[in-house]
């Protein structure tokens, strides 16, 4: 073949299964050749095709930094037959990963600026990514705030990751969960995500809003955001639409003219107020 | 006439010994065949095969270059470990014979999406080893709608030769490309040179319904007339017959399927008219409503894709209108949206 097969995946090995929440774990990948693994990089935001051999590939985001070499790791929610084949893999087992594909969060154009990270539930992920690259160069941003909230306190994800970032006198984190998802020990919010976001009221000036969540969160916290002044080219999101091929052929993940897994799948409020609403 | 053309006369009586020599070199021979009163493309050896006379294949020649389902990779299963073989594209040199101006013009389209970012050498390979020989139309239908599309009964894009039947013994034979050079050069001396013979005589009248520039224009101001979308799709069923037919749908599912210790991973015909296109895992869906999905097929065939790769998603074969099981028909839809006040 003179061409490189798109659609043949690297072999990596799990060296890692971290039990994350109730069916959420996380696997932290490293590629079986020496060589492959050699010339791999990718940036934050980007997302991979993880497969399970004769089950099939599901489309998630590398939710560890490129500041941690070595390794890559992903985030899943056991929900289908691939994820399900994925939650039944060990460490030492070998799964298929192809990418990194798709665009990234310009983080380097954020340089001094405050940024400001709310997610919901299962879309830590995609910022922790952004987080902790941004943590391992601290020095070239200004505040660090996130904002986490998920259905109950089970729900959260990376718990020990929260604890740390929670200790850290750098970091401002706001951990909140739905009412009736809390527990008489949680210490931290109650509350939709939106409705803590407008109380904590943080400052627009100079900062990026990160925003991840899904379709329903990502919907009331716009308005908020606007409101605290936010301009639409400061908002930031990664669109979750359903992949198959990664490469900008298969039509699944087109909204409009737009192919999110080539032109995305970061977007700003900006771009996406472009755009119809098919996502 | 192509100006750059070259003009010969081929007598139907040489298929015979054009086809042989084309399959002694190895060449796979596509031709429309009639079959359970359907005509389709199929592998054939000799002319007798070949119905020529047909309006519209059933399905379109797509498949030549993008089949039903590809096997891209194959997995042998120890346990949870597998052995990985990629399984590599058709190389074998094809000859797509007797296809309408309408499915020749499709190429295009699919070429560009498949390559307009990345290559994708399963298509590719396919395209490199097809030679198109078109067959232009000397009878349409009351689905044709060919020349809205920017089409002809006669038109020679994506065809290295294009043929036109005389009369009952003859065709006119336009040598289009290079491909098209090295076919006739397998068998020099049947192809006579021509005299003057003209193929506008012989080709089926297709008279425009709209225009593509009125329709590419007012589409994105129609993209919130919800109502418009609603009622052209109340009796849209989501079958996706349409996208099967379709010459330029290309949409495609990547799926492994698996027999105990061996496992294919294949790519294989999807539809944005199924409701399962777009559904995320949580259960939100981006197009829940089967309006939501007919407006993207036709916005994407007619004004996303010719903004964003610079190609019309449509060629006017009318397929899709004559299998529709609710008779729902893309021309009249269509018109309807290019004379619509915005």
């Amino acid at each position: 073949m003179t061409v490189a097969n798109p659609y043949a995946p690297y072999p990596m090995r799990i060296t890692r299964v971290t039990e994350e929440a109730p069916g959420v774990r996380t696997l932290r990948l490293e590629f079986v050749d020496p060589q492959v693994a050699e010339r791999f990089t990718f940036k934050a935001g980007q997302f991979g095709e993880y497969s399970v051999f004769g089950e099939g590939e599901s489309t998630f985001c590398i939710a560890s930094p490129p500041t941690r070499k070595g390794y890559i790791e992903c985030t899943f929610r056991q929900m289908g037959r691939v994820t399900t084949a994925l939650a039944d893999r060990d460490e030492g087992d070998i799964i298929g990963f192809r990418g990194p594909y798709g665009n990234i969060f310009p983080i380097e154009d954020w340089h001094g600026k405050n940024l400001l990270f709310i997610a919901g539930g299962i879309a830590l992920p995609p910022m922790r990514c952004v987080i902790w690259n941004c943590l391992d160069l601290r020095d070239r941003y200004g505040d660090i705030s996130i904002l986490y909230g998920a259905r109950t306190v089970a729900d959260l994800v990376y718990k020990h990751e929260l604890a740390e970032w929670g200790s850290r006198s750098d970091v401002k984190l706001t951990t909140t969960v739905d009412p009736g998802g809390q527990t008489p020990d949680w210490k931290g919010q109650v509350g939709f995500v939106p409705t803590i976001l407008e109380q904590l009221a943080p400052s627009s000036a100079n900062t990026i809003a990160i925003v991840c969540g899904p379709p329903i969160m990502i919907k009331l916290t716009m308005p908020v955001l606007a409101k605290l002044g936010f301009t639409p080219d400061a908002i930031y999101t990664t669109l979750e639409n359903r992949m198959k091929c990664g490469v900008g052929k298969c039509g699944r993940c087109n909204v409009g003219k737009v192919y999110v897994c080539k032109d995305g799948p970061v977007f700003t409020l900006a771009q996406l107020n472009t755009l119809p609403a098919e996502y | 006439m192509n100006p750059g053309s070259e003009l010969r006369i081929l007598r139907t009586e040489a298929l015979g010994e054009l086809f042989s020599r084309l399959t002694a070199s190895g060449h796979r021979l596509l031709a429309p065949v009639r079959r359970d009163g359907r005509v389709e493309f199929a592998e054939v050896s000799s002319p007798q095969e070949v119905a020529l006379d047909y309006i519209q294949t059933t399905t379109s020649a797509k498949a030549a270059v993008f089949p039903r389902y590809e096997p891209l990779l194959r997995f042998r299963l120890r346990g949870k470990a597998a052995d990985v073989q990629e399984l590599p594209p058709d190389t074998r040199p094809t000859v797509l014979f007797g296809v309408h101006p309408c499915d020749a013009a499709s190429l295009a389209t699919l070429k560009a999406v498949f390559t307009w970012d990345s290559p994708d050498p399963y298509f590719e390979t396919r395209l490199q080893q097809l030679t198109v020989v078109g067959l232009s139309c000397t009878r349409g239908d009351a689905y044709c709608f060919c020349t809205s599309v920017g089409g002809a009964p006669g038109d020679t894009r994506g065809s290295d030769v294009l043929l036109t039947p005389l009369d009952d013994d003859r065709f006119l034979v336009e040598i289009l490309t290079e491909k098209g050079r090295t076919l006739a050069g397998a068998a020099p001396q049947l192809f006579a040179p021509a005299n003057g013979e003209q193929k506008e005589n012989r080709l089926a009248k297709i008279t425009p319904r709209f225009g593509v520039e009125q329709v590419t224009s007012r589409l994105p101001k129609l993209f919130d007339r919800t109502e418009v979308w609603v009622e052209q799709s109340l009796r849209c069923l989501g079958c996706g017959a349409c996208a099967f037919v379709c010459p330029t749908c290309s949409c495609f599912d990547i799926q492994d399927e698996r027999q105990r210790y061996d496992s294919v991973r294949l790519r294989c015909w999807d539809s944005c008219g199924f409701k399962l296109f777009t559904l995320h895992a949580s259960g939100h869906n981006p197009r829940a409503r089967q309006s939501e999905r007919w407006r993207q097929r036709v916005m994407h065939k007619f004004s996303y894709q010719p903004e964003r790769l610079g190609v019309l998603g449509c060629v006017g074969c009318g397929r899709c209108s004559r299998a529709c099981p609710v008779d729902m028909n893309l021309a009249e839809h269509v018109q309807a949206l290019a004379e619509m006040s915005v």
